[in-house]
């Protein structure tokens, strides 16, 4: 078997010149004399020609070759004899968008339809030759028209025309801005069957076709793609088929009102049921949706945001300074770091104080605990280990510099940065030094530790991988800050830098497996779940990224930087922003699910613990809301 | 390339395995009796086989393996390049096609990986292995639409570094992941049918007798717009990697699959088995396999 590639571009040059081309001067029937050729495609080819029984006016037609290369005699009489039924079907047909017919006749291998010759342009030209976004009205015009004559088609009695090939190729725009329909699809029946590998769809044709059923929700759905065409530019022919779902219109052209856009998705759905059961019911979509566009400019986006202001806190707490850093729960208790120096310790379910520890610098990070102990780090360049249930001191290490990375608990150690350029390891136990390593910047970054190796990035935009013994294993070097704190799965370690990038690196050896750009600096921490990562961004957006293949799933726009670090939990995504507020996002699709308003920027990473999230607030206030 | 020839085992294209058509079935001589032994535990073990099939004229597909093996006192991380193409177009410019693609990638790509690795003060890091994959498929489209128009192939290449598998992927060749008695197909079909699967519109009757089964919506050097699927995995600990092109998937089914590459002693062994398999169920395509045994640590 052969194998074939059929180009996109359907005018196979090679095949229509085996077929013997009409040449200009020849007459048919003594009646129709060949001008030239207007186009081929396949087994058909569409010629320009003049109509001699007016020799004194120059009377113009189109006429219609199709080759019938079916060898089997009884085969080959069927198909004359379903040609000329289509011919006489279309004969009888009266809509300002459909051609007049005029004459058909049958020679041998050849059969002849002749009909109008429409001067003008088909839309597949007219997209061609434009360089911009054809203007939405424009195209709203054309579909109005369209939807009409396929409902006047599909209401044909006794039984329903389906034109089963929309496509712009198909619909030719006329001298007054009219929609013409041309090729009915009468040379169907002369395609001889595809076979062997291929490349190339027809992209506008509805799924159910592949089954064999035509159906009037068939052109619906093949219109909704010409539409999408047109608006786009994007051809579906090469797109993977039915994907129109993946990308709306107006993630590639905004200019495109979301009432129209609605509209089109409508048409496209997959399932035929869910499409507009009639073109006539289509038409009214679009005609009240140009309607609306057309009154209304201000964008309606609000409409999501309403049920959200309805989260109401659990409890909050008030303390003497902003709240950058992030909470702990541990056991019964949620601790917290305040820039008024102070470590506090609330009772989770009530919120309700049970101690305070005051070191003597701010407090950034989020504290670590173990075996009743909490680990804390301040910017005095202090770490301190304290008595979870009263908070007595239990003992100090001593940094060069202030810190504002978070400890990280592992194997009886501490791993922590500080501004003295240096990651400390310190044994749980005593507060003793068990090792450090030397980083080229400051470390605001909380390190990973995993199969006793230790990563960290440092502001010098250097990220490291050191072993157990203090000997690095590997380095990589991004353009910016690394103030994004790494996570690990499955081997690969992902951080974000103020480079503008998340980066995916193999722990192993540091090998770069990809990079994803961003519109903004990060110093966000990402998180993972289900395949996704998702980090905040400078640029206002939360970002989530399918990790397997560096791309976006969706992002999510806040009204400022978003600094602090996604959760996911429980098929959402929770995240606050530097605008205030705490959002909760379906985790599949970035579509929000509630956001929670606080009076002042949220810098740091919520904690969830038994549907209840924790976060702190620079308004001076730690909330606990129902998840 | 001088360099590289210590370090690799390569087979291209004829490889001494290759099992031409039917004419061997027909001896029924059994590929265990060939002098494979057991293959050791704790090294990769690759195995390759191709055949033109029993009712094609031509051989349009292409294959390509490049293992590196390394031990010492700082040995280089695992590395290997395995690739699979399946041709198609008139003129016998399918093989072209798939041939031009299997070396523009692996050229692209060992200068990428390989070479930097063996130079020690190598300057300039190593571009993001996706990306690379990604540039290496779009410069072997570029090239089929230069020098093969009317051409084009499927494409399936495994990157291995380390525990790292980074896979570029377009058309209808597939990279199976086999372990633990399950069979996995990590590559996406971009073929139109398997799209109407996906949406639910055919079943897998449907689509196995579907008039357009062999219409791809993508493909090496269908020119502009090529979208590339480019993603990274985990190398199956204990278990393979197996990448085909539609001469085997389309014939032998994936349970068999999965039984002849769990029972065999060696991958070669159950490459040779898969394609006498595919040749006794009809041969009807050109079949390319290979088979990447993975060490459980």
């Amino acid at each position: 078997m052969p194998r074939t590639t059929r180009q996109l571009d359907e005018n196979v040059q090679g095949e229509s010149e085996s077929l013997d081309r009409l040449q200009p001067g020849i007459t048919l029937e003594d009646r129709y004399l060949i001008l030239g050729m207007l186009g081929a495609g396949g087994m058909s080819s569409v010629y320009k020609g003049r109509d001699l029984h007016f020799p004194n006016v120059t009377k113009l037609v189109a006429i219609k070759e199709m080759v019938n290369l079916i060898a089997d005699q009884s085969m080959h009489e069927m198909i004359v004899k379903n040609f000329e039924r289509e011919a006489d079907l279309l004969a009888t047909l009266s809509h300002p968008a459909t051609p007049a017919i005029y004459d058909n006749f049958s020679h041998k291998k050849r059969s002849y339809l002749v009909m109008e010759f429409i001067d003008g342009d088909d839309l597949e030209a007219i997209l061609a030759e434009s360089t911009d976004f054809l203007p939405e009205e424009r195209v709203i015009g054309w579909a109005i028209e369209l939807c009409d004559v396929l409902s006047y088609l599909h209401n044909i009695q006794p039984e329903p025309i389906i034109f089963r090939d929309i496509k712009p190729s198909n619909i030719m725009i006329d001298h007054h801005n009219h929609v013409r329909l041309i090729d009915f699809g009468i040379a169907r029946n002369f395609q001889p069957g595809e076979k062997g590998t291929m490349i190339g769809t027809e992209g506008y044709s509805p799924p159910e076709q592949y089954r064999g059923e035509a159906s009037p929700a068939g052109d619906v759905y093949a219109l909704g793609a010409t539409l999408h065409h047109l608006l786009t530019k994007r051809d579906p022919r090469v797109e993977a088929p039915f994907s129109f779902a993946e990308r709306p219109a107006r993630s590639i052209n905004p200019l495109i009102s979301p009432e129209i856009e609605a509209v089109i998705s409508t048409a496209l759905q997959y399932d035929p049921k869910d499409r507009y059961p009639s073109a006539m019911i289509m038409k009214e979509a679009m005609i009240s949706a140009a309607k609306r566009t057309g009154l209304l400019s201000a964008p309606s986006v609000a409409a999501v945001i309403a049920q959200s202001d309805k989260i109401e806190e659990i409890w909050s707490f008030k303390c003497e300074d902003e709240i950058r850093g992030s909470p702990l729960v541990y056991e019964d208790t949620v601790y917290v770091g305040c820039y008024d120096n102070n470590l506090y310790a609330l009772d989770k379910q009530t919120g309700e104080f049970q101690w305070k520890y005051a070191t003597e610098g701010g407090i950034t990070g989020k504290p670590a605990a173990e075996d009743g102990v909490i680990f804390i780090g301040s910017e005095d360049g202090r770490l301190y280990a304290l008595t979870a249930n009263r908070g007595s001191l239990v003992w100090t290490y001593y940094a060069e510099g202030p810190i504002r990375s978070s400890p990280t608990l592992s194997e009886g150690h501490i791993f922590i940065g500080s501004d003295d350029r240096r990651l400390h390891v310190v044994n749980q136990m005593n507060g003793r030094r068990a090792w450090r390593v030397e980083a080229n910047d400051a470390i605001w970054s909380t390190p990973f530790v995993q199969d006793e190796l230790v990563y960290f990035g440092c502001e010098s935009g250097d990220f490291y991988c050191y072993n157990f013994k203090g000997e690095l294993k590997w380095r990589k070097k991004a353009k910016r800050g690394i103030t994004s704190s790494a996570i690990i799965v499955d081997d690969i370690v992902y951080y974000g830098s103020r480079d503008w990038t998340m980066y995916a690196i193999d722990s192993e050896n540091g090998w770069q497996i990809w990079r994803f750009r961003m519109r903004g600096a990060t110093i966000s921490s990402p998180s993972f779940a289900d395949g996704l990562l998702c980090i905040g961004c400078g640029d206002n957006n939360i970002y989530c990224v399918d990790a397997k293949h560096a791309r976006e799933i969706w992002r999510y726009e806040t009204d400022h930087q978003v600094t602090g670090s996604p959760v996911a939990h429980d098929g959402s995504i929770y995240c606050g922003s530097v605008d205030g507020s705490v959002y909760c996002l379906d985790h599949k699709t970035g579509r929000l699910r509630w956001r929670f308003h606080s009076d002042g920027p949220i810098t740091g990473t919520p904690m969830i613990a038994n549907n209840v999230l924790y976060i702190g607030s620079t308004d001076h206030k730690m909330y606990a809301l129902i998840a | 390339m001088t360099p590289l020839k210590t370090f690799f085992s390569r087979i291209f294209g004829s490889s001494p395995s290759q099992t031409k058509t039917g004419a061997q079935l027909a001896g029924g001589e059994s590929v265990m009796s060939r002098a494979y032994k057991s293959a050791p535990n704790d090294r990769i073990i690759v195995g390759a086989s191709q055949s033109t099939g029993l009712e094609r004229s031509h051989n349009e597909d292409a294959q390509l393996v490049i293992k590196g093996d390394s031990a010492g006192a700082e040995p280089l991380p695992e590395f290997g390049l395995f690739m699979v193409a399946d041709g198609m177009g008139g003129h016998r410019s399918g093989e072209v096609a798939s041939n031009i693609s299997i070396r523009s990638v692996a050229r692209k790509l060992m200068e990428g990986t390989i070479l930097h690795i063996l130079d020690l003060d190598s300057p300039n890091e190593m571009l993001p292995l996706q990306e690379l994959l990604h540039d290496a498929l779009e410069e072997a489209n570029s090239a089929v639409v230069e020098q093969v128009p009317g051409g084009g192939t499927t494409m399936t290449a495994v990157l291995l570094l380390g525990s790292q598998m980074t896979i570029g992927h377009v058309g209808d060749s597939r990279a199976y992941s086999i372990n633990n008695g399950q069979i996995e197909i990590l590559t996406r079909d971009h073929s139109l049918v398997e799209r109407l699967k996906e949406l639910g519109q055919l079943t897998a009757e449907e689509a196995e007798s579907h008039p357009q089964r062999n219409v791809l919506y993508r493909a090496i050097g269908q020119g502009a717009n090529l979208e590339i699927d480019v993603f990274t995995t985990t190398a199956p600990k204990g278990g393979h990697l197996l990448i085909c092109s539609d001469g085997l998937w389309g014939v032998v089914p994936d349970p068999q699959i999965k039984h002849i590459v769990n029972d065999a002693p060696h991958p070669q062994i159950a490459c040779e088995q898969l394609v006498q398999a595919a040749n006794l169920a009809g041969g009807p395509d050109n079949i390319s396999v290979v088979i990447v045994r993975f060490p459980s640590d």
